[in-house]
């Protein structure tokens, strides 16, 4: 079985964003760029099955910019076979992915495909879903345990309140949520040997797509900036405050 | 202009968050419709008829509905969709997974979790964890919109009195089925409706002390919650996390307790009314954003704040 793990470059999670002085978008000049988590825990994921003998391929794609492909080889450093780049310049959207990563797939014929559940910068949650919609495949969204048996998908999904057990046909689109598993470091060797790894690129263009985006950004702004209050100085002034001066506490 | 609205349900009733969406549909402006997609949901219909400013309730009581699989609701909400300007959802995990469905088959973007409606074609959205809000404008023909749950406050739940349509078009994909729901059974309000929350993090140390919160939580009447510290360290459950990928919460109180308030953190909750924070460390993040910051050791701390409420 063959697993696609399309995978987002993105700002690292530690890094403190800040807004452009023109309202323009975000300032990533200089700024470290990594893997999306939760496309660290799919990668994981599929090597997994790898490991388990369950897939025979993992295959991680990107969409956008070259400089994905440094984080196309983190992820053939952790074990994926080879990777593909769809280049684009394009300011890209989650459907404008999705459509990209479809006609990826008519290539690759992938029996899972493996997605993160949101990146850490758009925050967006789609692209799974639209990928899942334009292809037709059933969806196992924010999964917390994934089976695959008898030609079928068993997932476990993390919903409002609980947990929510689903099974599904193959081919079959996971998206992954937090306790999905956790993602190992590469290794020294590793890391040498994903440099002479396989990593074919494309454009839109050559796989007969467009991407361009449909929603215009007009203004990116930071957020309303709340002011520290006071320091209490014991438990009881605490109480007295939430009761007489807040007046949140009967 | 027209907006069909996506109501969230159990089958037995309508959850508060949908009057947020309409209220959002209201900021846009024209007629709201509701859809209840569901199996045995009639009550549902009849409860969303008596929300104010709806014009139209649209009842598809199908098995294949039950239980809210996308691969058969996502084609249902499109094809109804289809006729409406506007194709609103909450941004709850059921929204999440079905929205993106329904806007890919239409052909169009999604705008995900609004916090404010400009336009009837521009929104406000935060994104990089609530570190920065981008305004947003669709030239789709079609807006398909999800809302934050704590946008707006909610429209009335009585006043209205809709008319209920039946919708005879069933959808059933046949691609997925439904094995089994482990919903855990809540003494205490859930999350994102309480008005009160108190959050531990790694400082909790274990699972088992975050039996020190629950005496509060009972006292006060309020949800508990968890930083993905907290969760990460298998303290707690992730339906339990507060935060940029957890649960995004507004609450009139909101305790954080062992918490240092990593921007993931503060994404889930920097908008709620009060925020008091009980912490050792005096540098720690979350006292830059609290009304009141206590610097205590939490195990001293919360048995006094208990025998004290």
């Amino acid at each position: 079985m063959k697993v696609l793990v399309p995978v987002k470059r993105v700002v690292d999670a530690n890094v403190k964003i800040r807004v452009k002085p023109d309202k323009s978008g975000v300032d990533l000049t200089n700024v470290k760029m990594t893997v999306n988590p939760f496309c660290e825990i799919a990668i994981e994921e599929a090597v997994r099955m790898k490991e388990a003998g369950t897939a025979t391929e993992v295959v991680a794609v990107a969409v956008g910019v070259s400089a994905c492909q440094e984080q196309l080889r983190t992820c053939l450093a952790l074990g994926a076979d080879r990777a593909v780049l769809i280049e684009t310049d394009v300011d890209i959207q989650p459907l404008g992915v999705a459509t990209a990563l479809k006609a990826l797939q008519e290539k690759e014929q992938a029996d899972i495909i493996l997605f993160g559940k949101q990146s850490i910068d758009g925050d967006n949650g789609q692209t799974g879903q639209m990928f899942a919609a334009l292809t037709g495949m059933p969806q196992g969204t924010f999964a917390s345990e994934v089976t695959i048996e008898n030609g079928k998908a068993y997932v476990t999904r993390e919903v409002d309140g609980g947990l929510q057990k689903i099974s599904t046909s193959l081919p079959v689109v996971i998206t992954t949520d937090l306790r999905l598993n956790e993602p190992r470091y590469a290794s020294l060797p590793n890391i040498m040997k994903a440099k002479k790894k396989q990593m074919d690129i494309f454009t839109p263009e050559e796989l007969g797509v467009d991407v361009t985006p449909t929603l215009e950004v007009l203004s990116v702004e930071p957020p309303p900036v709340r002011a520290a209050g006071i320091k209490v100085e014991s438990v009881e002034e605490l109480v007295d405050k939430l009761k007489n001066e807040a007046k949140v506490i009967p | 202009m027209s907006t069909l609205v996506v109501a969230e349900h159990d089958n037995a009733e309508l959850k508060p968050v949908t009057l947020v969406v309409v209220a959002a549909a209201s900021a846009i402006g024209g007629d709201i419709d509701i859809l209840v997609a569901g199996g045995g949901c009639s009550a549902v219909a009849d409860e969303a008829a008596k929300i104010v400013c709806v014009s139209k309730v649209l009842l598809a009581d199908n098995d294949a509905y039950t239980h809210q699989l996308a691969e058969n609701i996502a084609p249902l909400v499109a094809e109804l969709g289809a006729g409406y300007t506007h194709v609103l959802a909450a941004h709850t995990t059921t929204g999440k997974n079905f929205l993106p469905r329904v806007a890919a088959t239409l052909g169009v973007a999604q705008i995900s979790d609004i916090i404010g409606v400009d336009s009837p074609d521009t929104f406000k959205r935060p994104f990089y964890a609530g570190n920065a809000i981008a305004t947003v404008k669709s030239s789709d023909a079609i807006k398909v919109v999800s809302v934050r749950g704590t946008a707006y406050d909610g429209v009335a739940a009585e006043g209205g009195s809709a008319a209920i349509e039946a919708v005879t078009s069933v959808h059933d994909a046949g691609l997925s089925s439904f094995i089994s729901e482990e919903i855990a059974k809540l003494e205490r309000p859930e999350l994102t409706a309480a008005s009160i929350i108190i959050s531990g993090g790694r400082g909790m140390q274990s699972g088992e002390n975050f039996k020190l919160l629950e005496g509060i939580a009972d006292k006060l009447g309020a949800a508990i919650g968890a930083s993905r510290a907290a969760v990460d360290a298998g303290f707690v459950p992730n339906d339990m996390q507060v935060g940029q990928t957890g649960k995004i919460v507004a609450p009139d109180l909101y305790i954080a307790v062992g918490i240092s308030g990593a921007i993931q953190h503060l994404a889930g909750m920097k908008d709620s009314k009060v925020i008091v924070a009980i912490n050792k460390d005096g540098d720690a993040p979350i006292f830059q954003i609290a009304d009141y910051g206590l610097v205590a050791d939490l195990f001293q701390a919360l048995p006094e704040l208990e025998a004290l409420l």
